[in-house]
C-alpha cells in the first residue's frame, strides 16, 4: 500500500467572477521514502494541490471531489478536529516565503515547542530539548541562543533551516516543501537541499518538492509530476521526464532552460501565456500554445496514456507517433488501442 | 573590439550609506567598495552574486540614482559630474527594473507609462508623434497597440516586464541597465523575454549591464560576467571562461551550487557547499571580504584585501592564495 494516495482529486475556488477549477482530477501515488517533485509555471495548482493535501485552503477554496489517503485512511472529510491529528503530526509542510511563515512576536523556541507539545506527550522541559536537538539537527549553531530570538534576528536561510526544524519535530512520514528554496540565494539553496536530502535519508520520510526550478527537481527527486493549468500532463521517472518527455509541454519546458550550449544562440520558449482558468478550453489545455496542436487537441482531452512501466503523459502527440511508426493500429470505431 | 572606446567606463566606484547605530552615532554601510569596471559598445556584462553583496546598488550608481562617494564613470568618453551631464547621460541609460508588479505605476496607461520618459526628455514636436513613438516601441516589444489604454493590473507578469522594457527603450537610449530583469517570470517565459532582450541587442545596438543572480541566465546572455561579494569584485571575464575555469574560491562554490537541470549530472556533481552565511556588510571582515567563508583562507587574507589582477588575458581575479588553489 502506498503511504499517500490522491485519487481524481478536484479543487476549486468559488469566486465572484466563477467556478476556478484549480485542481482537475489529480492522481498519483507517494511510496515510503521517496522525494516526489512536482513541477509546473505559477498557477498550475501545484500549491492547491499541497494545500489540499493539509486542508488548509483558503476560505473560498474547496475539495470537491476526489480522495486523499494516508496509510489507507481517508482524509477527505474528515473534519477539522481530527486534521489536527495529522497536520504537522505525519503530514508536514514548509512553506516558500520564511520571512513571513515564522510569526513576528513569538521567538523562535517557543513557536518550534508549540507542534511538540501539540502533538506529543512531552513535558514542557522535554519539549525545549527536542527543539535545541531539532535546530542542532538542521545545523544551526549556538541552538539555545537561537531558542530566545526572534525571526527577525535571523538569515533567511536560518529562518528556513527553522521552519524545516519546526516541520520534523514530529517526525512526519511525509515533508511536503512548497518552493522552500525559491526565495534564497543559490549557495544558500544548496546548503537547505543538501539539508532536507541527508535529513530524508536519515528520517526514511517521503518529500513531495514543489518547485519552478528544473535544476532542484533533477538534484533531488526519484519521482517528477509536471502540472499545467490544473491538470497533470505527465508523470513518471525523474530520468524518464528529463530524457524521455512525451507532453509538448514538457518538451517545451527543456527547451526553454538556458545551458552551457545555448550561450549565444537562441532558446525556444514556449509562445503565448498561460492559461486563464476561469475559461478553460474543453480540449487539451496546452493547445493554445502547443506548437504541434492537432485538431483533436483543441475538441478532446488525451487520457493518460501509458508510456512505460511508470512514465504516464496526456498528449495526443504519443498516439500520432503510434500511428506513424504503426505501434497503435486503429479498429473499427475509430478508438485506438495500445 | 579591443582598442575601442568603452561606452561605459567605471572607476574607483564607491557606494557608502550612513546607518543610524544609536542616537548620534552612525557607521558607514560599504555597499560598493572600490570597483572598476568597462563595458563596450553593444557588450553585455553580467554581475553576478549573493543578495547583499552589492549588484544593485553598482546599477544604480552608475544611472546616478545614488550620488556615488568617490568614484568616478566615463560614457563615451565623457566624465559625468554635473547635474546637466546627469540630464543628458539620463537620455542615453535607462533601467529595468527587477518586479513587473510594483514598478508600473498602476494608475497609468500603457501608453501614458511608456510616454512618460517622451514627456519627461521633451522628445517629440506633437501629440501624432508621441503616440507613434509610443506604438513603434510597444510594437517592438511584441505588445498590441490595442493594448496602449490598458492599465498594467490586465497584464500578465511577461507582458508587464515588456511593458517596463518598452519605457526603458522610450528614450532611444545606447545603454540599459537590465536589474534581475527575469527574475520573477516564469520559466516558458522568461525564455521569451531573454530571447527579446537578444533581439533588441541585435537591432538596436544596445549595451547591458545584466544583473542577475540566475547563473543559468546570465551565462546565456552574457559576453563578460563580473562576481562581486560584498561590495567588492572578486572575478571578472568572459562568460565561458568563468564557467569553465572559475579562478575564485567563491566563484567556485557559487557555480557549484547552481542546480544542474539534468538528473545524471545533478547526481554526479561534486559541490562545494559554502557553509554559513554572507557577512553583514556592517560588520565586513578585514582584509578579503570572503575569508570568514573561505577553505583557504590564511593569515595573510586577514591582513590585506587582495587586489584585482590579470592572471590570463581579460581574466582578473582578487585572491591572494590564487597559485596554492588552483595548483
Amino acid at each position: 500500500m502506498p503511504l499517500l494516495e490522491v485519487k481524481n482529486l478536484c479543487t476549486s475556488f468559488f469566486t465572484d467572477a466563477g467556478e476556478v477549477k484549480a485542481v482537475n482530477d489529480v492522481s498519483f501515488n507517494l511510496e515510503r521514502g521517496k522525494v516526489l517533485g512536482i513541477i509546473g509555471e505559477s498557477g498550475s495548482g501545484k500549491s492547491v494541490t499541497a494545500y489540499s493535501i493539509m486542508q488548509i485552503l483558503a476560505g473560498t477554496g474547496k475539495i470537491i471531489g476526489g480522495s486523499i489517503k494516508i496509510d489507507g485512511q481517508e482524509l477527505v472529510g474528515i473534519g477539522e478536529k481530527s486534521m489536527k491529528n495529522i497536520r504537522g503530526n505525519r503530514i508536514s509542510i514548509i512553506f516558500q516565503d520564511p520571512m513571513t511563515s515564522l510569526n513576528p512576536t513569538y521567538t523562535i523556541g517557543k513557536q518550534l515547542m508549540e507542534p511538540i507539545i501539540l502533538h506529543t506527550n512531552r513535558t514542557r522541559a522535554q519539549a525545549y530539548e527536542r527543539a535545541v536537538e531539532m535546530l542542532r539537527l538542521v545545523n544551526i549553531n549556538e541552538p539555545k541562543k537561537r531558542m530566545k530570538q526572534y525571526p527577525f534576528e535571523l538569515s533567511g536561510g536560518m529562518r528556513q533551516r527553522v521552519m524545516i526544524a519546526m516541520a520534523l519535530a514530529c517526525e512526519p512520514d511525509i515533508l511536503i516543501a512548497d518552493e522552500p528554496t525559491t526565495a534564497l540565494d543559490v549557495t544558500i539553496q544548496a546548503q537547505i537541499l543538501e539539508l532536507m536530502a541527508d535529513l530524508q535519508k536519515e528520517l526514511g520520510m517521503a518529500i513531495i518538492l514543489i518547485t519552478h526550478d528544473l535544476g532542484v527537481v533533477a538534484q533531488m527527486c526519484d519521482e517528477v509530476i509536471v502540472m499545467y493549468a490544473g491538470s497533470i500532463c505527465e508523470q513518471g521517472t525523474a530520468d524518464e521526464i528529463f530524457y524521455n518527455p512525451c507532453h509538448e509541454y514538457t518538451k517545451g519546458l527543456m527547451r526553454s532552460i538556458p545551458t552551457a550550449d545555448t550561450a549565444g544562440n537562441k532558446l525556444h520558449p514556449i509562445t503565448g501565456t498561460p492559461i486563464d482558468l476561469l475559461n478553460m478550453p474543453k480540449g487539451c489545455p496546452f493547445a493554445p500554445r502547443c506548437d504541434g496542436a492537432m485538431k483533436i487537441c483543441i475538441d478532446h482531452r488525451a487520457q493518460g496514456m501509458q508510456i512505460n512501466d511508470d512514465h504516464y503523459a496526456t498528449c495526443w502527440m504519443n498516439v500520432k507517433k503510434g500511428l506513424d511508426s504503426g505501434d497503435i493500429i486503429l479498429d473499427e470505431e475509430g478508438e485506438d488501442n495500445e | 573590439m579591443s582598442n575601442e572606446l568603452p561606452l561605459i567606463d567605471v572607476k574607483n566606484l564607491k557606494q557608502y550609506f550612513n546607518i543610524r547605530t544609536g542616537m548620534f552615532r552612525s557607521k558607514p554601510l560599504k555597499a560598493v567598495d572600490d570597483i572598476s569596471f568597462s563595458i563596450k559598445k553593444g557588450e553585455t556584462l553580467g554581475l553576478v552574486g549573493e543578495s547583499g553583496c552589492g549588484k544593485t546598488t553598482v546599477g544604480r550608481t552608475i544611472l546616478h540614482l545614488y550620488k556615488p562617494t568617490a568614484g568616478e564613470i566615463w560614457y563615451d568618453g565623457n566624465k559625468i559630474e554635473t547635474k546637466s551631464d546627469i540630464q543628458k547621460f539620463r537620455k542615453k541609460a535607462t533601467m529595468v527594473f527587477q518586479d513587473p508588479y510594483s514598478s508600473l505605476n498602476p494608475r497609468m496607461t500603457v501608453s501614458d507609462i511608456i510616454g512618460e520618459p517622451l514627456d519627461v526628455h521633451g522628445l517629440y514636436s506633437n501629440k501624432k508623434e508621441r503616440m507613434e513613438k509610443i506604438l513603434n516601441y510597444m510594437d517592438l516589444v511584441g505588445l498590441n497597440s490595442e493594448h496602449a489604454a490598458r492599465y498594467a493590473h490586465e497584464f500578465s507578469g511577461g507582458q508587464r516586464q515588456r511593458i517596463g522594457i518598452a519605457r526603458s527603450l522610450a528614450v532611444d537610449p545606447d545603454f540599459i541597465v537590465c536589474d534581475e530583469p527575469v527574475s520573477a517570470l516564469d520559466v516558458s517565459i522568461q525564455a521569451q523575454v531573454i530571447n527579446m532582450f537578444d533581439e533588441l541587442q541585435d537591432k538596436l545596438g544596445l549595451t547591458y549591464l545584466f544583473i542577475a543572480h540566475d547563473l543559468l541566465v546570465v551565462r546565456h546572455i552574457s559576453d563578460r560576467i563580473a562576481v562581486m561579494y560584498l561590495g567588492h569584485m572578486v572575478e571578472l571575464a568572459s562568460a565561458a571562461e568563468i564557467y569553465d575555469h572559475p579562478l575564485h574560491p567563491y566563484s567556485k562554490s557559487l557555480l557549484s551550487a547552481v542546480p544542474i537541470p539534468d538528473p545524471k549530472v545533478a547526481r554526479a556533481n561534486q559541490r562545494v557547499v559554502l557553509t554559513g552565511d554572507i557577512p553583514s556588510p556592517l560588520n565586513a571582515p578585514s582584509g578579503c571580504p570572503f575569508r570568514t567563508r573561505c577553505r583557504y583562507a590564511c593569515d595573510k587574507c586577514a591582513e590585506s584585501m587582495p587586489e584585482l589582477d590579470e592572471v590570463s588575458t581579460g581574466h582578473f581575479v582578487a585572491c591572494h592564495r590564487l597559485a596554492e588553489i588552483n595548483d
